[in-house]
């Protein structure tokens, strides 16, 4: 009864404009905004996700220093709202006039001009991939954690070094765990590109600003966005499921699940079985 | 006769400031079947452990097959391995774990065929070859494309056996490898390390299975606390233990 009362609220509402929603729908600004979206989010996770298994491998080192490095790494950029970084890494002109690139206290290889290299595509993807790898990396740490060690030593005890190990025994394994939240951390980043809207970028949510600053239709052009922004997860939950369902195989012994089967909660637990 | 394929002189190896190991010495000769027996937290495991590194020792000497473990020795000084080469010799090692320690994500083939093509460098149907072989050996010709989850204990651990085996080794590590199975599931895999001791292969099992022990077994060892309490023939050592802990053990477990 609620529920049917607030969609009718919601539809025959003259204040949110429907038909304003439709028209900008498809407005190639709009469009652009949504690409450029998409783009921020699959450049920025991957940055995050790289970041994320080096700074995991790092913590897990023997040496203290590589190991602390990480931790500071991981305590800074989680410790600082990142809106905060995305407006520092966007100002660092201020603070760095150019950025050399050499050796250490001796001649700079390469000279450049912070203004012309920190462009807000630059700052964007440095704020958010910077970021999500300190978030990545707990992901990936704990994922590694998963995997029991009696792995890792049959591994080695057939001659594989500590990277075949790694790379082909132990990260696999620990893809089960660390798919669901990345899954997550995909979504959040989805929508966090809207932060960059405050360096003047042209995401979605900055395209449809540019608009209703100067038609101020600003709620129905805000549906708009989130339309689009419903669209994208949907389209990244569909990704979640075949990936989960491709790396957690040898997992379960029940045959695998199909989509219907799961939104119909027929499957049984999926996960877990007794691998020793 | 040869050199010994291992050799142990007081070895040492302390967890903390628990001394698991307290100086064990110990020869096993090419082709001999060394079967280690004694209570849980005698140190079984862990000198088995100790014979591929996966754990290091404190002091005293250990090698295999006339090399030192884990260790160069070069102007009196030992010089610890690089990892390359301390894989490289685990290589010649196989191992079998009390839990089996398959590869959950791959299929029985792909557990036998991993390390020959990715550490020896076989070629994908030379390494398809022999493990189809080896898995029919153990018979699990069936098996082939079955992931370890659906397969038994006993299946698994038969698995785990073959894809040592596939590395060719010089000498085979067992750690308690019927400990975790039901008991109607044993006989297969003791079946298998039968056939594989038959075969010449040197073998050193820490078990509990002193029926296989005494029919198996060329010589067997009884640890407790650290030390070798007694050494010799199965016969002489089960059917006729001159120590009191061997003899209060195996009134235990028989």
């Amino acid at each position: 009864m609620i529920a049917a009362s607030i969609i009718r609220a919601i539809v025959t509402n003259k204040n949110f404009q429907w038909h304003v929603v439709g028209t900008y729908l498809f407005d190639s600004r709009i469009t652009h905004g949504v690409l450029v979206t998409i783009e921020l989010t699959v450049l920025s996770m991957l940055i995050g996700v790289l970041l994320g298994v080096i700074l995991a491998i790092m913590r897990r080192s023997p040496n203290p220093v590589v190991s602390g490095a990480s931790w500071l790494y991981i305590y800074f950029f989680r410790g600082t709202p990142l809106l905060v970084q995305i407006l520092f890494w966007y100002s660092i002109a201020a603070l760095f006039k150019t950025i050399d690139l050499g050796i250490p206290f001796g001649p700079a290889l390469v000279h450049l001009n912070s203004n012309t290299v920190i462009t807000p595509l630059v700052a964007a993807l440095l704020g958010l991939g910077l970021n999500e790898g300190a978030y990545m990396a707990e992901i990936v740490r704990a994922g590694l954690l998963s995997v029991d060690e009696g792995q890792s030593e049959a591994a080695a005890s057939l001659g594989m070094g500590r990277l075949q190990v790694l790379r082909l025994i132990v990260l696999p394994q620990a893809m089960r765990v660390i798919i669901p939240p990345t899954g997550n951390e995909t979504i959040s980043m989805l929508k966090n590109t809207s932060l960059v809207s405050v360096i003047a970028y042209t995401e979605l949510l900055y395209s449809v600003q540019q608009i209703y600053s100067v038609s101020f239709q600003t709620i129905p052009l805000l549906i708009v966005a989130s339309i689009w922004y419903l669209a994208m997860t949907s389209v990244l939950y569909v990704g979640q499921f075949f990936i989960e369902r491709r790396f957690g195989r040898g997992f379960s012994r029940a045959e695998q699940m199909t989509m219907r089967a799961r939104w119909l909660g027929m499957g049984r637990g999926g996960a877990g079985g007794g691998v020793g | 006769m040869s050199e010994p394929m291992i050799k142990a002189e007081a070895v040492h190896k302390r967890f903390g400031r628990l001394e698991v190991l307290k100086g064990i010495d110990l020869e096993v000769e090419r082709g001999e079947v060394m079967c280690l027996l004694g209570p849980s937290g005698s140190g079984k495991s862990t000198f088995l452990r100790c014979i591929n590194h996966l754990e290091k020792i404190n002091s005293g000497r250990l090698s295999v097959d006339g090399e030192l473990v884990g260790y160069r020795e070069s102007g009196g000084k030992l010089h610890e391995l690089h990892e390359r080469d301390v894989a490289r010799k685990r290589a010649e090692i196989g191992m079998v774990f009390q839990h089996f320690n398959l590869f959950p994500h791959m299929t029985a083939l792909e557990n036998v065929t991993l390390a020959p093509t990715r550490v020896l460098g076989a070629s994908r149907r030379e390494a398809r070859d022999r493990a189809t072989d080896l898995l029919a050996r153990v018979g699990l010709a069936d098996k082939l494309s079955t992931y370890p989850v659906a397969l038994s204990g006993g299946q698994q651990q038969r698995v785990a056996i073959a894809r040592a085996l596939a590395m060719q080794p010089k000498l085979m590590l067992f750690d308690e490898p019927t400990s975790a199975l039901d008991p109607e599931l044993v006989g297969d895999v003791l079946d298998a390390m039968r056939r594989l001791a038959h075969d010449g292969m040197t073998m050193i099992v820490v078990t509990h299975e002193v029926g296989f022990a005494r029919e198996v077994g060329d010589t067997v060892v009884f640890m407790d606390a650290g030390v070798v309490v007694e050494t010799g023939k199965p016969a002489d050592v089960l059917g006729n233990p001159q120590h009191e802990r061997t003899r209060a053990f195996l009134t235990n477990v028989l």
